[in-house]
């Protein structure tokens, strides 16, 4: 029986455990000594006070839809990807390859085959993980964060040994050439005399993280696949039953998470740095998992916990910037989210259970 | 290569292999009793740093090794919360404590020391401030024999918690197949509600477990940052709690099956120190990050079972209800 009413379950038990998991923050930064409410206003000026924070914000954003959305078709199918990382590597390197060896006459040509190119790279690096857990059960888990390692072994070397020019310092490729450069949001929408999201690196890849996200929806909600997914999903012996194959599920359940993952690399490799560099990824595969469990493994859920840990990320950035409050804070928090809106969950659930149980009751008390 | 340099080689083995021991046995204690724990690595982290931190702070590396532990613990406690009492999904849980300490770790030391995010260095704060290798009786007279140089350079010369380390392997087999709890603890994680019937509280038995995993984790994590190496850097445990974890399916939940498995990774680990070592092994140029992704690609290969089959714990990862 429901004891809930469903938007209390889609609402108000995520907004509650994000609100512990955010007053337990502030209790960090007082614990280190600066006021949370100060640092909450540094935060919101250079996250949103400007369109450069926007932009950053935005950009942020875009990231974590990708990664965000990895995770969450994963979990539909009831696979725990913790490969994002090391799979947006890998996309990186895919988008690299594309940009650097193939002379682009325009970017809208270019942008399809970038697109293809890092998703293929990251499912490809998702599909031994989930081969081996499909065939031989290896736990996914593990597997895809030692891929994560292997992930950043393989790239070192690629950039050191490979790919970077010669007698070039830093482990990097060169520039991709000019018919790659993807429009900024600065070239997109400065219309007037002054120019807007002035050096911030936001572009269009923002849209189509908006299209991943539709695409997704469509997919799990509106398709056999996705519909196979989620029976899958919520019961193995069910689905096994139904005729659905566990091996297809598991592999194009990761396949999609993985490519995913890899397209994230377009907005880092190809629209902000325009090179492959060592650590584009900066953690983005990790708090696609916070994102996920905090959008309910829903591609609209998604997209708000993306902007709030894009404001994060920035506002982070900004406060490592003018106080003594490291980076590292963002890592806390999305410790906390993940924590609360994650394993916690029945934490927050058990009691309001309770309660809307005991307001139901003095109700039909009533009507009796 | 000669005879010296594989002795030097696997004596580095050992010192890589004891945190990965120590993590390995917590891990088994916890998995034996039906809790999944993929927090062993922020659990190590966080020991690391308290240990390191409390040590600078005290010029006494045993009251470092208290904080260590009690900061393990601490995150065993919301292990233990999250999956033992609010049957919560027990990898998320150990996701979200791996992601604290890696955070919180790198926000304290920077708010206490200000070297972004690194303890100073132990060796600054006198000889009690970290743990130093003890040379073992008869060490220095060993002579040159072959027994003679593996006495001297690896089995004498480590420090205190190398030894109690392995000494941590018989016990836990003594626990584990000797005792009425260790037999008790083997049968909550294969079949709770049988645990149940006979009177014992399944969950009091798991938050034994999880202590003692916190314990092992406080060790595996202050051997790291006072014994291994002098002070904490950021993300200093660098995956060894998930190799750990794979030791453990290799060693399929056996202690001294453990113990060799986890040298064995300690051996890949050293290897990856002495390129020069493994290029006059081989006869051709491996590349550096090839050695480094070693032990990560093993885990893969033993996971994939391509060496022998691993049977977990009939009742791991499951939360215990007592009514349906």
């Amino acid at each position: 029986m429901d004891v809930m009413p469903k938007w209390a379950d889609a609402l108000l038990i995520p907004l509650i455990s994000i609100l512990i998991a955010f007053i337990l923050s502030a209790g960090v930064i007082i614990a280190i000594g600066e006021d949370p409410l100060a640092a909450l206003r540094t935060m919101v000026t250079g996250a949103l006070g400007s369109s450069y924070g926007w932009g950053y914000t935005l950009y942020y954003t875009t990231n974590f839809i990708f990664t965000g959305l990895a995770v969450a078709v994963a979990f539909h199918a009831r696979m725990f990807n913790i490969g994002g990382e090391g799979q947006a590597m890998l996309g990186g390197l895919g988008v690299a390859l594309v940009c650097l060896y193939v002379p682009w006459p325009h970017w809208i040509v270019a942008l399809p085959f970038a697109l293809l190119g890092g998703a293929l790279f990251g499912a490809a690096w998702a599909a031994i993980p989930a081969y081996l857990q499909a065939k031989r059960g290896s736990h996914i888990v593990i597997t895809t964060i030692m891929f994560n390692f292997i992930a950043a072994a393989l790239l070192t070397y690629m950039l050191v040994e490979v790919l970077k020019p010669a007698g070039a310092m830093d482990p990097a490729t060169v520039k991709f050439p000019e018919g790659t450069h993807l429009p900024t949001f600065q070239d997109m929408f400065s219309f007037g005399e002054k120019p807007v999201f002035r050096g911030a690196p936001a572009n269009v890849t923002f849209f189509i993280a908006l299209l991943a996200c539709l695409g997704v929806w469509l997919l799990i909600w509106r398709t056999r696949l996705g519909y196979e997914i989620r029976a899958y999903g919520h019961s193995e012996p069910a689905g096994r039953y139904a005729g659905i194959s566990p091996t297809k599920i598991i592999m194009v359940a990761m396949l999609i998470s993985g490519a995913l993952a890899g397209m994230m690399a377009i907005n880092t490799t190809m629209g902000e740095a325009e090179r492959l560099v060592l650590n584009s990824v900066e953690g983005a595969g990790f708090i696609g998992i916070a994102v996920a469990l905090m959008g309910r493994s829903h591609p609209f859920g998604v997209l708000l916990a993306a902007l709030l840990f894009g404001f994060l990320y920035q506002g982070g950035a900004e406060l490592s910037l003018w106080t003594n409050v490291p980076r590292e804070l963002i890592v806390v928090i999305q410790a906390l989210v993940i924590l609360f809106t994650g394993a916690l969950d029945n934490m927050v659930r058990m009691p309001l259970e309770r309660i809307f149980l005991a307001f139901r009751r003095s109700k039909s008390e009533e009507s009796a | 290569m000669d005879f010296l340099t594989i002795v030097q080689i696997s004596d580095t083995a050992v010192r890589f292999a004891i945190p990965l021991l120590f993590a390995c046995l917590a891990g088994l204690f916890s998995e034996r009793a039906g809790i999944f724990d993929i927090g062993l690595e922020g659990k190590m982290l966080a020991a690391a740093f308290f240990s390191a931190a409390v040590a600078a702070l005290t010029a006494n590396v045993w009251i470092g090794l208290l904080a260590g532990i009690a900061a393990s613990m601490t995150l065993s406690i919301i292990h233990g919360l999250a999956s033992i009492t609010f049957r919560g999904n027990q990898l998320i849980s150990g996701v979200a404590i791996n992601f604290l300490a890696a955070g919180l770790t790198v926000l304290v030391a920077q708010d206490w020391f200000s070297q972004g995010g690194r303890t100073p260095s132990l060796s600054d704060f006198g000889p009690g401030a970290r743990f130093n290798g003890i040379t073992l009786p008869f060490a220095e007279s060993a002579g040159d024999g072959t027994f003679g140089v593996i006495y001297r350079e690896l089995i004498s010369g480590h420090s205190i918690l190398v030894y109690v380390g392995l000494l941590t392997v018989p016990l836990t087999w003594w626990i584990l197949f000797r005792t009425r709890f260790g037999l008790r603890l083997r049968a909550v994680g294969e079949n709770p509600a049988a645990v149940d019937t006979a009177g014992i509280s399944v969950i009091a038995l798991r938050y034994v477990a999880v202590a003692i995993a916190g314990i092992l984790c406080g060790l595996a994590g202050a051997y790291l940052a006072t014994g291994l190496q002098a002070g904490f850097v950021k993300d200093m445990s660098s995956g060894r709690g998930f190799i750990a974890l794979a030791a453990l399916i290799f060693a399929k939940w056996r202690p001294w099956y453990a113990l060799w498995a986890c040298l064995l990774f300690g051996f890949l680990q050293a290897l990856s120190l002495r390129p020069d070592a493994v290029e006059a092994m081989v006869q051709v140029r491996v590349p550096g990050q090839l050695l480094d992704a070693l032990p990560y690609i093993l885990t893969v290969v033993i996971l994939a079972g391509f060496v022998g089959k691993a049977i977990p714990p009939r009742a791991g990862g499951e939360p215990y209800v007592k009514e349906r």
